[in-house]
């Protein structure tokens, strides 16, 4: 396995664009996205529905539905470019190199095979192993992954699991080939607060000890801030902010950041009235000239009509809005809602 | 904040009484299967004896994980669902047999709770217009007789909930989750009901649209003097949103208090789980005691109190006896043997 140099990160992703031609024009789902994932370390990956989040995990791993594909940009893995459009680079990269967890267990699992068969047939694909190593293997892994008795369990087949139990399977499959690095979308978006505790922890505590990156993608700032080293916000397929957690949550820097979080209820806040964004995300046909979130941004001047603003250093991290621009700033307005105090 | 009651006359009497509501569904293998293999009946107890009540003005709210039963009230409350026992009070009415009941009594009643669904993409007809879904409870229940006031009251509607009247022309695929949403709310008051019980209101939005339905949601609620059931499993939501709480767990009400003690001093051990297996944005430190376990199968719910297998203060006694409610000090109800024993 090829291992990244000493401070080089491990998935390097430049510019990458996403289009969807259809019937009515070219749709930029992904539009000049950037980021990059150290080893061992968890980008989470933030955004509503439609924001380009899965697309982008998508793009990564090569499972784009057609006739989505990748416009532009570059993506490294571990300093090696791969073509994600590239099905034999692809074959050999996914499962091996980088796995996948998606939202719903009983989709990734095949309903007709026992739970060792996929185990064991994932293991033999990836490493060299026989059958009965690679069965020892499935029986430690199903052990890592928290399910009792695994060796009884292997005969077992899907629908005799529990929902938080089969999604330990499918991170018992993302490991088996010992990838650098696993995409999770959504992992526990299908579950329940309890069952979302346990496979959050177990996912966290797996790939430190195996040094596993993630790309975390969910909706959910909350398993973000519990979860991820550092978070990008996406929006309209753009990247709005990228930084470390800490600082994103407590003290954001791009106004669609900062509108977000406060309209997230809270446990430890009473609050009368949420502060709530006006409006909704633009569809992909209909995006703005300039800054994709002008029409909705409390800070907008002329500048962000026009001009679409790229990501710039802004507190511990970089935003893409105007309003971090040193050369010129614009006026600074106090921002609607009843509190901004955290 | 609701400790006002809205609507006037009985204001001390509350407007609606559950007592021991229970729902089980058949879920037997076919006749056939069962004569030949031998199997029994078999009955899902979604709701299992179920009070509670709930006060003029007020939101009252039930959170649990899924199969807990919770939506399965909410249907119960507005009569989709027949009770298979108990009792259901509304305004000092029986409406026990709401469900069964036909024409002028059942409409008489009906108009007056209203529900607000979870998926605002399945709960509007799409082949309608927006007058259309809207104007349906006015004509139905005789509200408003000419077409033309109808017309001009959904476009009142639309207005109240942040749309705009010239909508009324559209269908509903012109616009997003956020928006249906406001149309089923929209739908949901165009009888002026004075219960309105919502199932999951906005577990299909994100999060900065949630944050406008909830906004509106407790606006009209001021405006109108509305009472809601709201039902959720999202415990940040519910505590924005309730007065009083109860928490759910395999069909049974496990803990019931008001919103402050719920969540400053949970008593039950689920309530404290619940509350700590939520993702914090104030992180990491916390997650005192190990989430374990998940909701067993509710066709064969645990014996004694139902969350022996999962609770870590679980004794002899929890396997075999099942806990009655008992009243906290802080005016909560809790139904524990470990809290009755001092034991938590």
């Amino acid at each position: 396995m090829i291992r990244t140099r000493q401070g080089e990160p491990l998935l390097s992703v430049r510019n990458l664009r996403v289009e969807f031609p259809t019937r009515h024009g070219t749709l930029v789902a992904v539009d000049d996205l950037s980021i990059d994932i150290h080893p061992g370390e968890v980008l989470g990956m933030v955004g509503e529905s439609g924001a380009g989040k899965s697309m982008t995990g998508n793009a990564v791993i090569g499972l784009l539905e057609p006739p989505g594909h990748v416009a532009a940009g570059t993506i490294h893995l571990a300093g090696q470019p791969i073509d994600p459009g590239d099905e034999n680079v692809m074959r050999r990269v996914r499962g091996n190199r980088i796995g996948m967890i998606f939202q719903d267990p009983l989709t990734s699992l095949n309903p007709l095979y026992s739970i060792g068969y996929q185990l064991i047939e994932t293991i033999r694909t990836h490493l060299p192993m026989n059958e009965r190593e690679a069965r020892e293997r499935a029986i430690a892994l199903l052990d890592d992954v928290g399910i009792p008795a695994p060796a009884e369990r292997l005969e077992a087949y899907p629908h005799q699991f529990s929902g938080g139990m089969r999604q330990r399977v499918v991170i018992a499959l993302a490991l088996a080939g010992e990838p650098e690095l696993i995409i999770a979308d959504e992992p526990t978006t299908a579950l329940d607060v309890s069952v979302q505790a346990q496979i959050l922890g177990l996912l966290k505590h797996l790939c430190r000890d195996k040094g596993t990156a993630i790309l975390l993608i969910t909706h959910d700032m909350g398993v973000i801030s519990e979860t991820a080293d550092r978070v990008a916000v996406l929006y309209a397929g753009r990247l709005a902010e990228v930084g470390p957690v800490d600082a994103i949550v407590r003290d954001p820097s791009h106004p669609y950041t900062q509108g977000l979080m406060d309209s997230i209820p809270r446990l430890d806040t009473e609050r009368e009235f949420l502060v709530q964004i006006e409006g909704s995300m633009p569809r992909l046909s209909a995006i703005p000239p300039g800054c994709a979130f002008h029409p909705r941004c409390p800070h907008a001047w002329q500048r962000c009509r026009r001009e679409r603003p790229d990501p710039l250093p802004a507190g511990d991290g970089r935003a893409a809005c105007w309003l971090h621009d040193r050369a010129s700033a614009p006026p600074r307005r106090t921002p609607r809602g009843d509190s901004h105090g955290r | 904040m609701a400790a006002e009651p809205a609507r006037g006359r009985d204001s001390a009497r509350p407007l609606v009484v559950a007592e021991g509501l229970q729902r089980h569904f058949d879920v037997s293998r076919p006749l056939l299967n069962r004569l030949l293999e031998g199997h029994r009946r078999q009955w899902l107890r979604a709701v299992d004896g179920v009070d509670f009540t709930i006060h003029r003005g007020e939101t009252f709210a039930l959170v649990g994980e899924s199969g807990c039963g919770k939506s399965t009230v909410a249907r119960l409350a507005v009569g989709l669902y027949p009770l298979t026992a108990g009792r259901l009070e509304f305004d000092g009415q029986d409406v026990s047999g709401l469900a069964g009941m036909r024409g002028r009594r059942s409409a008489a009643i009906r108009r007056r709770l209203q529900m607000i669904f979870q998926d605002p993409y399945a709960s509007l007809n799409p082949l309608w217009r927006v007058q259309a879904i809207i104007a349906e409870p006015l004509q139905f229940f005789g509200i408003t007789p000419s077409e033309r006031a109808r017309r001009e009251r959904a476009g009142e509607l639309l207005e109240q909930v942040g749309l705009s009247a010239a909508d009324v022309a559209k269908y509903p695929h012109e616009f997003s989750g956020g928006q249906r949403q406001r149309i089923s709310i929209a739908r949901a008051l165009a009888a002026n009901p004075e219960f309105l019980v919502c199932d999951e209101p906005t577990s299909a939005l994100d999060v900065s649209v949630q944050a406008q339905i909830l906004n509106l949601m407790r606006r009209l609620q001021r405006e109108h003097g509305l009472t809601y059931l709201f039902i959720s499993h999202d415990m940040a939501v519910v505590k924005h949103m309730a007065d009083r709480v109860g928490v759910m767990y395999l069909g049974r009400i496990v803990e019931v208090a008001p919103r402050q003690t719920l969540f400053n001093r949970p008593r039950h051990p689920y309530t404290r789980m619940l509350l700590d297996a939520v993702p914090s944005l104030d992180k990491r430190e916390r997650r005192e005691t190990a989430v374990r376990g998940e909701v067993p199968n509710p066709v064969h719910p645990p014996a004694g109190c139902r969350f022996h297998p999962r609770c870590p203060l679980a004794s002899e006694r929890c396997r075999r006896e099942e806990p009655a409610q008992i009243r906290t000090r802080q005016g909560g109800l809790v139904a524990c043997h470990a809290v009755e024993e001092g034991r938590d």
